[in-house]
């Protein structure tokens, strides 16, 4: 079953943002509430899945001295394609993640994706590494995100489930940082046990 | 299949087509996309001059004519609210520049009596639970029927008669700043 092993690495084993510790721009800057987290997610699985399945397919044609520019350009493409669609059919949440969609094009873990795996792999193999990785990456920041949602303005995907303001620092900058080592530090000691 | 070598005409037909496959990809999901991403702009504007001008039955959009800023040189969007061709009241696409960080966009919607209707946030990046309290009904339900020929519109702190919300005296400031910045600037356009 290698196939189910390539899909499934990217969602614990080797989680791109509690493992990896890549992506950690869009990781720290949109978790703000769950939504956000979760869309901020499934528009980069869109682009890993799609720059993964392109990468495999053209690498045998793209010399190897022009490899990262062409990379770049079929990423930019299809971060392209996600922001405009977004712009267009969910304007709310696109107004919410703002810069960080065009910021896709320069996450390390897409391009990452595209020269360590996608470049030496099969096509079916990159397909389920793009999904598995963007799956843990969607999990990871939709983890994050209710985090700080409960505990900063103690509510879940909008859905508020307790009055009041709740603790501020969450929603702040500095309470990204402090969910996330929380969060990091719970994956660790689960793996050991 | 064997990797293609590095040479200089394969490096340039390989970017050459890619370039050339992507902004073609582009440029067809752009026509698609296009009429969506205008209509979800206009919606937006419209549901903000919907919250601060009530009962008209014209397009404020159509309508919009620009008045020269009271301070600087910057320019602001009024949408006229007419009903049966008589005036219902404006709404003035104003901003501030003092907020705490970056631009603070309103819609101030102003009655023909000059009273202000309501304050609609449109765009503003101040901090999360503090200054973005200006959009809660408690802070910009204070300008609700103001006159702004009677009441001065400033924080408590600068002598004026508006709650400033607690730990955002900036936002507060800025906020009240945009507003009087649309009154200001209509009352100059002369029909206040």
């Amino acid at each position: 079953m290698s196939q189910w092993k390539n899909l499934s690495r990217g969602l614990i084993r080797e989680n791109p943002v509690f493992v990896l510790l890549l992506g950690m721009c869009p990781t720290l800057g949109v978790t703000s509430t769950a939504i956000n987290g979760m869309g901020m997610g499934l528009a980069t699985l869109f682009v890993l899945l799609m720059s993964n399945i392109v990468v495999s397919l053209v690498k045998n044609v793209i010399p190897d001295k022009v490899r990262i520019p062409a990379f770049i350009v079929i990423i930019a493409t299809f971060v392209t394609v996600v922001d405009l669609f977004m712009a267009g059919y969910l304007p709310g949440l696109h107004e919410q993640l703002g810069l960080f969609i065009p910021l896709i094009v320069v996450n390390c873990i897409v391009l990452g994706r595209a020269e360590a795996f996608a470049s030496k792999n099969t096509f079916t193999s990159s397909l389920m590494d793009g999904l598995g990785m963007g799956l843990g990456f969607t999990l990871a920041l939709t983890l994050l995100g209710s985090v700080r949602e409960i505990f900063g303005s103690l509510s879940i995907f909008g859905y508020k489930f307790l009055e009041g303001d709740g603790v501020l620092v969450f929603i702040l900058p500095p309470g990204a940082f402090l969910a996330l080592g929380y969060l990091i530090a719970i994956m660790n000691r689960l793996k050991k046990a | 299949m064997a990797k293609k070598e590095s040479t200089f005409f394969n490096m340039l037909m390989t970017l050459l087509v890619v370039t050339l496959v992507a902004s073609t990809a582009l440029a067809y999901v752009y026509e698609i996309t296009k009429a969506p991403i205008e209509s979800a702009k206009l919606a937006k504007k419209l549901a903000a001059i919907d919250q601060v001008v009530t009962g008209y039955d014209n397009n404020p959009v159509e309508d919009m004519y620009i008045i020269p800023a009271a301070s600087g040189e910057d320019s602001l969007e009024v949408y006229p609210a007419l009903k049966n061709g008589e005036l219902e009241g404006v709404a003035i696409r104003s901003f501030s520049k003092n907020g705490y960080s970056g631009l603070i966009w309103v819609m101030v919607g102003i009655k023909p009596d000059g009273t202000l209707q309501d304050v609609v946030v449109i765009e503003h990046k101040e901090t999360p639970g503090l200054g973005s309290k200006m959009s809660d009904p408690g802070f910009k339900g204070q300008f609700k029927g103001l006159n702004p020929s009677e009441t001065t519109i400033e924080v408590k702190k600068d002598g004026g008669e508006i709650d400033a919300i607690t730990a955002a005296t900036i936002s507060s400031r800025a906020f009240c700043d945009a507003i009087q910045l649309a009154v200001e600037s209509y009352r100059k356009g002369g029909s206040l």
